[in-house]
């Protein structure tokens, strides 16, 4: 904002609850005005105007409130809401969370200022996305086709590989037919300092460095940061995207973390809760960060967006996971049981989804930029794998006797899609056609019959004849 | 004389203002410097809380707050099929012009465009009588359309004094000058204003008798929807209600279909608008975007607009109604609004009941399903016309007993539950056949009974009462294995599968199956009823159950929906004759064997 503030003068603070102050005598602070805050030793802290009026400001602490006194701390309005500077200087750089360099350089030079909170794409501007990422890893380029522009997350739970998964996509990423490597940038929300440098670490290994920006916000940092980690990351994403027409991979983790520091605020503003004690508006806020993903039409850049939560205690119907499923276009669900049998990438598709997927084929096998049968053969290994999945459980009460010829072939092929189709190293890159390749070994288990959801042109094709016989 | 006052508070969407005593519930006001559009939604001494439809980010106390005397309006006139509005029907294509490729707030612009000629032709004359709704006259506003200018809802009795020739008008031009009886004058143009909250009137509701035809073989044969009907989708996420909403926007045989994204992903509506102008509606031969009006209020889009824009699409709705059409109306997703009256009664710290969402929230929805209806008009020519509402609703945690869903399923007639294990089989629609019901499978039977066939209703009932064994059925495999029952029991899961695969799964973007018509649904599901029949039959006649899993006939049934386009339909009648003939030589054989 550049409206006339209220200048330099300091306000007195008359209350401090959690994370939130409360400073009196201010006339006319704006609603999300950026606040400076000096405590009587002359630290400085940043906060943000979430309530105003009457005489007084309800402003929330980043940096927590821990050592804060009401006596000799002041509050300046800086009159503007909170920007970033951005340029092309970024990347390759580290910063916090609120984006100020950590890696001992100097602040990047700014060639603009943008409100980390961004504005949302006029659905009429946006391009739908189209290009498949080849992700090199067979279940997500198989069954979950990811879409450059998409914001597709990853449900996880304590313990397992998702920071695995999401580095070796950020590593392998390309769109088949075009060189050219993404930027990816990186916030941590809340996370430990072996998994933010596990990223660090990947990165510079694979050189993709050089394109990379990170945004730390780690455990043992400010909780109430975080709430504003994401914004700052999306926001220089949304600049090296549809100002130096970059694409962009960002990845977020660990969005629970930034929903408890949302619902901390929340409760020390005494709101009414909603589910698990969490703010009413989670939806809204989350969607305000994940609806940052996209492409606009007569822009270049695009931002795919991969956020990591981790479910707690594997709950999928948590708040958190729940309307993080609303609002993304799919997810890629960790499943603990395939973890427990040591197969990875652990992704239990059944509960896994790119919504994506469907339309962005259709539109590209017209093109013939696709395998025709990409879809369908996606579709049947879905089916066939749900239904080797029922005839398990009911294996394990009736025995194998107790099923017929045909269910035996999908409990083999159940096994055969778990260990050759799913199963991969971390290092190993498959591409479309190595994918494709191997989901038709794994069908070709079942009798040619069993098929339906494949044209009859594509199983004459490709069906390897005699492997479901014996 | 408009009220002036001033901002004293800000929170979020939330203003209060003082100085605002004269002002008047639901009053729109222009909130700052920037003219930010907000609502007054209560009124204490003379302080007034309004709530914002934009974001109130850099707002200060102090700033100005004018009212404008006006309660939330739409502009209804020529111009608004294939627009994509936001919540307050503002055209995004114009504020994408003015703004750029986000959106900023404070931006103005004309719901529908005032400098447009439309070539008017007129259906009243000099000394006619005319009243509110009255027909005035036409202009063609697509090749689908023909929009019938209307006389407001609230035009009295009144006597035309002056008409224009027909020609070329802009929509503020004065077509009809006519006087009531106290001698005042009205002057109408090819537009006129109506406030969102007040549903328009009519003469008289009527019975939903005729089925709103979906293309979908589970919606129309199983759970059939009527025009003028309400309906309901619940679903977790990943359940395919976003496809199967897509779905019936396409393919409902409706005159005019809005689309309403509340709170939900912007990418979705662009899809939308991608894909819309390039499909062909199976009806009229035209594209779908030439009858479809979108209202994009997608999920970061300002909290407020959200509310708003379930009332901005369902009072556009009842527009095209008035003129005699038929309207369906998509409201995806009817939780995010809840959440949006959640989040405004919190901040007016009013006393939560369930789970945080205000008491009013059961009234609210009941309101707007009223607003659902098949209805005799107001003014002449005598005329109906219909409005089906049919809502998504996402409940947390995909937990169907969440306030918003278990207050829906008290005021809708249709409730076609989405079911995540079907889902994750990939089987789509994944419309649960046990949960799911339809509260208009008797009325609309004439109707099929008339234009299908005669036996509908019967085929139907046997059809659905195969699914209904097989679901107890069920029970007992879970606990000993398929092989436990008899084979006439074995027989119904095998016809069960059948029907799942060949007839209630979908397959959206398959050119062929994407749309079904009501014949070849009729003659499908007949088909697989007399496989059962017949399968019965020779099974009782000592054929070999296995003898009639291993028939050639099977696998071209289940892929009938994908290889026998809707007009072939002799294709499926030669399918069905093969399959008669398969059978005779299966159980011939067996006869043969036994002699």
């Amino acid at each position: 904002m550049s409206r006339s503030s209220s200048g330099l003068e300091y306000n007195k603070v008359a209350e401090i609850r959690g994370p939130l102050l409360v400073v009196d005598g201010v006339d006319r602070a704006a609603f999300d005005e950026l606040v400076e805050i000096e405590d009587n030793t002359g630290n400085r802290r940043l906060a943000r105007v979430l309530e105003t009026g009457f005489g007084k400001a309800v402003v929330q602490v980043f940096e927590g409130t821990s050592g804060l006194s009401v006596s000799g701390t002041k509050a300046r309005f800086l009159g503007k809401t909170m920007e970033l500077p951005v340029s092309d200087g970024l990347l390759g750089r580290v910063f916090d969370g609120l984006g100020r360099p950590q890696d001992g350089l100097p602040d990047p030079v700014a060639k603009s200022f943008l409100d980390v909170n961004g504005a949302p794409i006029n659905p009429e501007r946006r391009e739908y996305p189209t290009d498949l990422i080849q992700t090199g890893v067979s279940v997500i380029d198989g069954m979950l086709t990811l879409v450059r522009g998409q914001k597709l997350p990853i449900f996880s739970g304590a313990g397992m590989p998702h920071n695995m998964l999401a580095a070796q996509i950020a590593r392998q990423a390309t769109v088949v037919g075009e060189g050219e490597e993404f930027a990816v940038v990186f916030a941590a929300v809340g996370v430990s300092h072996s998994e933010a440098s596990f990223f660090q670490r990947t990165l510079a290994e694979s050189g993709a460095i050089r394109r990379s920006i990170l945004y730390l916000n780690l455990a043992d940092d400010p909780a109430i940061e975080r709430i504003i980690t994401p914004r700052v990351a999306l926001t220089a994403a949304e600049y090296l995207a549809f100002e130096l027409g970059m694409h962009v991979l960002v990845i977020i983790t660990d969005i629970t973390n930034y929903a408890e520091a949302l619902r901390e605020i929340s409760a020390a503003r005494e709101e009414v809760p909603g589910r698990k004690g969490f703010p009413g508006y989670l939806y809204t806020d989350l969607a305000t960060n994940y609806e940052r993903a996209g492409r606009i039409k007569g822009k270049k850049g695009s931002i795919t967006q991969m956020p990591i939560l981790s479910m707690p205690s594997d709950d999928v119907t948590h708040p958190i996971p729940d309307l993080t499923g609303y609002i993304t276009e799919g997810q890629v669900f960790l499943g603990r049981e395939l973890f427990r049998k040591g197969i990875y990438p652990p992704v239990y598709v059944l509960s896994s989804l790119s919504r994506l997927m469907g339309p962005a084929l259709g539109y590209v096998i017209k093109q013939g930029k696709a395998r025709p049968d990409h879809h369908q053969v996606g579709n049947q290994l879905y089916n066939a794998y749900a239904r080797a999945v029922e005839l398990r459980a009911l294996a394990e009460i009736v025995g194998k006797s107790g099923l017929t010829g045909s269910d035996l072939r999908y409990l083999q092929f159940g096994d055969e899609f778990e260990q050759k189709f799913l199963n991969q190293g971390y290092d190993e890159n498959r591409t479309f056609e190595d994918t494709h390749r191997i989901a038709w070994e794994v069908l070709s288990v079942l009798p040619e019959s069993e098929l339906t959801n494949i044209k009859e042109e594509f199983i004459k094709q490709h069906y390897i004849k005699g492997k479901s016989a014996g | 004389m408009p009220v002036k006052g001033k901002i004293e508070w800000i929170s979020g969407p939330a203003v209060k203002a003082s100085g605002m005593a004269a002002s008047k519930m639901y009053e729109v006001t222009q909130v700052g410097e920037e003219k930010l559009v907000g609502e007054v939604i209560k009124l204490t001494g003379d302080i007034a809380f309004v709530q914002v439809y934009e974001s109130t980010s850099g707002l200060r106390p102090g700033e100005p707050v004018l009212g404008t005397g006006q309660p939330l309006s739409t502009t209804l006139g020529p111009g608004m099929i294939g627009t994509i509005y936001d919540g307050l029907q503002r055209p995004l294509d114009v504020i994408a012009q003015k703004a750029g490729a986000f959106i900023t707030r404070g931006v103005t612009a004309n719901s529908i465009p005032f400098d447009k000629e439309w070539e008017f032709v007129p259906a009243v004359k000099k000394g006619d009588e005319i009243e509110g709704g009255t027909i005035l006259g036409s202009v063609q506003e697509t090749p689908l359309i023909d929009h019938k200018i209307l006389a407001p809802p609230t035009t009295p009795k009144s006597k035309v004094k002056e008409a224009v020739k027909g020609g070329k008008y802009k929509v503020d031009e004065v077509v009809v000058t006519a006087e009531d009886k106290s001698g005042k004058k009205q002057e109408l143009m090819l537009y006129h204003r109506w406030p969102v909250r007040t549903p328009r009137p009519i003469r008289e509701r009527l019975d939903p008798e005729i089925p709103l035809l979906t293309g979908q073989r589970v919606l129309d044969s199983f759970f059939p929807m009527s025009k003028g009907g309400t309906g309901s989708i619940p679903g977790a996420f990943g359940t395919g209600k976003t496809v199967t909403l897509h779905s019936v926007a396409k393919w409902a045989d409706a005159k005019v279909v809005f689309h309403i994204g509340c709170g939900e992903r912007g990418n979705e509506m662009t899809e939308v608008l991608v894909e819309f102008p390039e499909l062909i509606d199976p009806q009229s031969g035209r594209p779908l975007m030439e009858r479809t009006i979108l209202i994009a209020n997608v999920s970061n889009m300002p909290v407020a607009a959200r509310e708003a824009s379930i009332y901005t699409g369902v009072t556009m709705a009842e527009y095209y109604r008035d003129m005699g059409y038929d309207t369906v109306l998509v409201a995806d997703s009817t939780s995010r609004w809840a959440e949006a009256l959640r989040e405004i009664s919190g901040r007016l710290e009013e006393m939560p009941a369930e789970e945080g969402y205000p008491s009013y929230l059961a009234s609210r929805l009941a309101e707007f399903y009223e607003r659902a209806g098949r209805a005799d008009l107001l003014g002449t020519p005598s005329r109906t016309g219909s409005i089906t509402l049919i809502g998504a609703v996402s409940p947390a945690g995909g937990d169907f007993t969440e306030p918003v869903t278990s207050q829906t399923i008290r005021f809708v007639k249709n409730f076609w539950a989405l079911d995540a294990r079907l889902a994750y089989s990939r089987h789509y629609p994944s419309i649960n056949w046990m949960s799911s019901y339809s509260g208009y499978i008797e009325s609309v039977s004439k109707w099929w009974g008339e234009r299908v066939d005669k036996d509908w209703l019967q085929v139907r009932a046997d059809a659905y009462g195969i699914l209904q064994r097989e679901d107890a059925l069920k029970e007992i495999v879970r606990l000993l294995g398929p092989e436990a029952l008899p084979d006439e029991e074995k027989l119904i899961l095998d016809v069960a599968r059948m029907i799942q695969i060949g007839f209630l799964q979908q397959n959206a973007y398959d050119d062929t199956d994407a749309y079904c018509s009501p014949q070849k649904q009729f003659t499908m599901m007949k088909m697989f009823v007399q496989f059962h029949q017949e399968a019965l039959k020779a099974l009782r006649n000592g054929t070999p159950l296995a003898r009639i899993r291993g028939m050639q006939i099977i696998a071209p049934m289940l892929r009938a929906k994908f290889a026998i386009k809707s007009e072939d339909l002799d294709k499926l009648e030669a399918l069905s004759k093969q399959m008669f003939d398969e059978f005779s030589s299966v159980s011939g054989v067996q006869e043969a064997k036994v002699a």
